[in-house]
C-alpha cells in the first residue's frame, strides 16, 4: 500500500518532524531556517512590497503545472504587478488526512523548481494535516515580500485617455487545461497551462525604460474581469479590438463547444500591460518573442469596456458572474 | 492563433482567416441591403443564435427596419418552473445524488418555492453533480449502489439521443439506482405555438441548425406547408447567420414560402436516422407546459414502456400536475420567450434582474436572450 499522509503528520511530534527532515528541507535554501520560528533576511534600501494569496484548485495536478506551480508564480506574479521583484515567499500546507506522499512529493518538487523559476527563496512554512473529508488534498498559502525596482508607482491611477493596452500572451490556455481536467475532457493534443513567473518580463521593461503605467495578471476572471476592474478603478473607458486579441484556435474551439468566453478563462502566466502611446513600439518589440500583442487603448472618461469585433459592430465586455459551468448544447 | 488576421477567435469563422471572414461578412451585409425592399420581422429560434447575434452585434449591421426577434429556444429557460421545484426537492434528498448540465444549477425555481435554484442547495449540502455527459449518471450509479441517482434530462432533440442512450443502458444493465427526471423539449411544436398566437409578428423563421442536424427537415416542412412561411435552416456563426438571414429575406421578397437549408455543411434532410430510433424507441411525444408559453402540443417528450419504469416522478411520487407560480409578476420572461418582446423592455432588466440575481430564467442561462442582452449592451 502506498504511504499516505497520517494525522500524526501534523501532530508535532517526532512523525511531524520526519516529514519536515525527509519531504520539505529540499524546499529551503538554508534549512538552518527550518529550526526557527521565523525568518530573518537581509534587507536592502528601497520599499517593500507585500502580498497573500490561497491556493484551492482542483484537480491538485493539471497539464502544465500543479497547485505548487500555482502557489509560486500566482505570489510572486502578484509582486512582479506592482513593479516589485519577487524576493521571499512563506509556504503554509494544508495537507487532508489519506493524501498520498508521492503527490505530496510531486508537489513539493513542483514548489522548488517554480521558486527558482521566479528567484525567490522560500524561508519559513507551516504544515498542518486536517480529518479526511474536511480539506481537498492540499490547501496552500504563499505570502510574498518583493522589492520595488519601478521608479513610478505602477496602477490605475497612473491611466490616463490615450495610453495603450497590451496583453504578454495567448489567452485562456490555463483556464481551458483546468476545465479539461475537471470535466474529463481529453484533448487531443492536450492543452498545457501557461502558468509562468512574470517578473523576468516587467524587469526587462523596465530596463528598456519602458514606463508601466498599470499592470494586472490575468488570472481568475480572464481579461474581461481584468479591463472592467481598470477601468472603473481608474474612470476611464477602454477601447478593445476583438480581433487583435491572441487566442489559440485550440482554446477557441474548446470554448466554443462548451459555451464559454475565453475572455473569462483564467491564465496564470499572462498579464494586460497599460503603456503610454510612446513606449507602444518599445514594449511590444519586447513582448513579441511572448507571443503578446497590442489589443487597445484607452479612451475618454467612463467606467466601461467596449469591445470592436471583426465585423466593426460593437459591444460591452463585460466580467463573468458566478462561476464557470458549461452550456446544455 | 487570431493576431492580427490568422484564424480564430476573433471572428469565430473558425478555420477562415479574420480577414476573409470579416470581407465575406461585408458581402453578406452588402447583399443583405441589396435585396430588401421593406422592413421584414423574422426570428431566430434558437437560442444559441440568440446569443451568437448579440455577441457579434450583426443586428447592427442589418438593414433599416429589418428586426429580429429572439425565440423559445433556451430549453433550460423553458423548463417548467414546476419541474424545476420538483428538481430542487429531491435534490434535498439525503440519499438522492442529482445531475444535470451546467446552465440548469443555477435556474431558479418558483417565486413560490422561494425561487432557490440546485447550487443553492448544494451549498445547504445537498449533493448535486454537474456532468457534461449523460452516460457519466450511469458510471455514477454502478460506482454508488447505495445512492439513487437522478438524472434531471433537459434540453432540444439535441441532447435527447444521448439521454436516450442512458435509459438503453441503464435498463440493460438491470440498473435499480437510476432514475430520469424527464424535461426534453420538441421544438417545432413551440414555432407551430408561436405561429398559432394571433397577435404575432413573426414573417419568418431561422430554424435551429443543430436540431435539424438530428430530426432532418420533414417537420420543418410540414411547417411551412401548415403555416405558409419561410423557414431556413440556419447555423451558428456569424456567416451561417447572415447566411440564413439572406435566404429568408430572398424568399420573402420574392413573396415565397419554402423550406431552405443555409447550414448544408451540417444539416441532410433525412437528419441523424440513429439518433431518430433511438429517440424513437424511448420516448414518446406529449403535450408539455414550457415556462413562459404555458401548454404546447407535442411540445414534450415522455419515456415509453418499458423505459418509464426510470421515470423520477413515478419512482418518487411527485405530483406531476403540480402548476407552480411561473416568476415575479414583475418579470416578462414569458413575453421576452415568445419574442414579443426584448430584454430591454423589461423594467426589472439590469436592476432587480441581473445574473447573479435573476428573476427569470432567461437571465440565468447562458443561451438566455436577456443574459445575451445583460452581457452584451447594457
Amino acid at each position: 500500500m502506498s504511504e499516505r499522509i497520517r494525522l500524526a503528520h501534523g501532530g508535532g511530534g517526532t512523525v511531524m518532524q520526519q516529514l519536515i527532515d525527509r519531504e520539505f528541507r529540499c524546499l529551503y535554501a538554508d534549512p538552518e531556517q527550518l529550526l526557527h520560528d521565523a525568518a530573518c533576511v537581509e534587507w536592502p534600501h528601497g520599499r517593500l512590497a507585500f502580498t497573500t494569496d490561497s491556493y484551492v484548485v482542483q484537480p491538485l495536478e493539471f497539464a502544465g503545472g500543479d497547485i505548487g506551480t500555482l502557489a509560486v508564480c500566482g505570489t510572486a506574479n502578484d509582486l512582479a504587478m506592482v513593479g516589485a521583484r519577487p524576493l521571499h515567499l512563506s509556504l503554509g500546507l494544508i495537507l487532508e488526512e489519506g493524501l498520498e506522499l508521492v503527490l505530496l512529493r510531486r508537489v513539493i518538487a513542483s514548489l522548488a523548481a517554480s521558486a527558482r523559476a521566479c528567484g525567490v527563496t522560500i524561508v519559513t512554512g507551516d504544515t498542518k494535516v486536517v480529518e479526511r473529508g474536511k480539506g481537498d488534498g492540499i490547501f496552500i498559502n504563499t505570502s510574498g515580500i518583493g522589492r520595488l525596482e519601478a521608479p513610478e508607482p505602477i496602477g490605475p491611477a497612473a491611466i490616463t485617455a490615450g495610453d495603450q493596452l497590451l496583453v504578454s500572451g495567448d489567452l485562456g490556455r490555463h483556464g481551458v487545461a483546468i476545465l479539461a481536467a475537471r470535466h474529463g475532457l481529453d484533448l487531443q493534443p492536450p492543452l498545457a497551462s501557461d502558468c509562468a513567473p512574470l517578473w523576468p518580463l516587467v524587469e526587462q521593461l523596465l530596463a528598456l525604460g519602458v514606463r508601466l503605467h498599470a499592470l494586472r495578471d490575468l488570472t481568475r476572471g480572464g481579461l474581461a474581469s481584468a479591463l472592467q476592474e481598470l477601468s472603473t478603478a481608474a474612470g476611464f473607458e477602454l477601447l478593445v479590438e476583438e480581433s487583435a486579441i491572441p487566442v489559440l484556435e485550440s482554446v477557441a474551439r474548446c470554448c466554443e463547444l462548451l459555451g464559454f468566453e475565453p475572455l473569462h478563462l483564467a491564465n496564470e502566466g499572462r498579464c494586460l500591460l497599460v503603456v503610454p502611446a510612446a513606449d507602444r513600439q518599445a514594449a511590444l518589440k519586447l513582448l513579441e518573442p511572448w507571443g503578446g500583442a497590442w489589443i487597445g487603448a484607452v479612451g475618454q472618461p467612463g467606467q466601461r469596456v467596449l469591445l470592436r469585433t471583426a465585423f466593426g459592430s460593437e459591444r460591452l465586455l463585460v466580467p463573468l458572474s458566478g462561476e464557470l459551468l458549461p452550456r446544455i448544447c | 492563433m487570431v493576431n492580427g488576421g490568422e484564424a480564430g477567435y476573433g471572428t469565430r469563422a473558425l478555420g477562415v482567416p479574420a480577414a476573409t471572414a470579416a470581407e465575406l461578412v461585408a458581402e453578406l451585409v452588402e447583399d443583405l441591403a441589396r435585396i430588401t425592399t421593406r422592413p421584414w420581422t423574422l426570428m431566430e429560434v434558437c437560442g444559441g443564435q440568440t446569443h451568437a447575434i448579440v455577441r457579434w452585434g450583426l443586428d447592427q449591421l442589418l438593414p433599416p427596419g429589418m428586426r429580429l426577434l429572439h425565440g423559445p429556444g433556451c430549453p433550460v429557460c423553458v423548463t417548467a418552473a414546476s419541474t424545476i421545484d420538483a428538481a430542487l426537492q429531491l435534490a434535498r434528498r439525503p440519499e438522492v445524488i442529482l445531475c444535470s448540465y451546467g446552465d440548469m444549477l443555477r435556474v431558479p425555481g418558483s417565486a413560490a418555492a422561494g425561487g432557490e435554484d440546485l447550487l443553492g442547495v448544494r451549498a445547504a449540502g445537498g449533493d448535486v453533480r454537474l456532468l457534461t455527459s449523460p452516460l457519466q449518471a450511469l458510471e455514477l450509479a454502478r460506482r454508488q449502489p447505495q445512492r439513487l441517482v437522478v438524472f434531471f434530462a433537459v434540453g432540444f432533440e439535441t441532447t435527447a439521443p444521448a439521454t436516450a442512450l442512458l435509459a438503453r443502458q441503464a435498463l440493460a444493465l438491470g440498473l435499480t439506482n437510476l432514475t430520469l427526471l424527464q424535461a426534453h423539449v420538441r421544438v417545432v411544436p413551440a414555432m407551430a405555438a408561436l405561429l398559432s398566437d394571433s397577435g404575432q409578428q413573426v414573417q419568418g423563421f431561422l430554424a435551429a441548425g443543430h436540431v435539424a442536424a438530428v430530426m432532418g427537415t420533414a417537420e420543418l416542412q410540414q411547417l411551412v406547408d401548415s403555416w405558409h412561411v419561410p423557414v431556413v435552416v440556419t447555423g451558428f456563426e456569424p456567416l451561417d447567420l447572415l447566411r440564413g438571414l439572406r435566404a429568408c429575406v430572398r424568399q420573402l421578397e420574392a413573396g415565397e414560402a419554402r423550406l431552405s437549408n443555409a447550414y448544408p455543411a451540417v444539416v441532410r434532410s433525412g437528419g441523424n436516422p440513429e439518433a431518430q430510433a433511438l429517440l424513437a424507441a424511448v420516448f414518446q411525444p406529449v403535450d408539455q407546459l414550457w415556462r413562459g408559453l404555458g401548454l404546447i402540443a407535442g411540445g414534450g417528450l415522455a419515456l415509453r414502456p418499458p423505459y418509464d419504469r426510470l421515470d423520477a416522478r413515478q419512482h418518487f411520487d411527485l405530483d406531476p400536475s403540480d402548476a407552480a407560480q411561473e416568476a415575479p409578476a414583475v418579470c416578462i420572461a414569458g413575453t421576452v420567450l415568445r419574442g414579443a418582446a426584448r430584454p430591454s423592455d423589461c423594467p426589472a432588466f439590469g436592476s432587480s434582474c441581473t445574473p447573479d440575481h435573476p428573476l427569470g430564467a432567461p437571465m440565468v442561462s447562458s443561451e438566455g436572450a436577456c443574459a445575451a442582452y445583460y452581457r452584451y449592451r447594457r
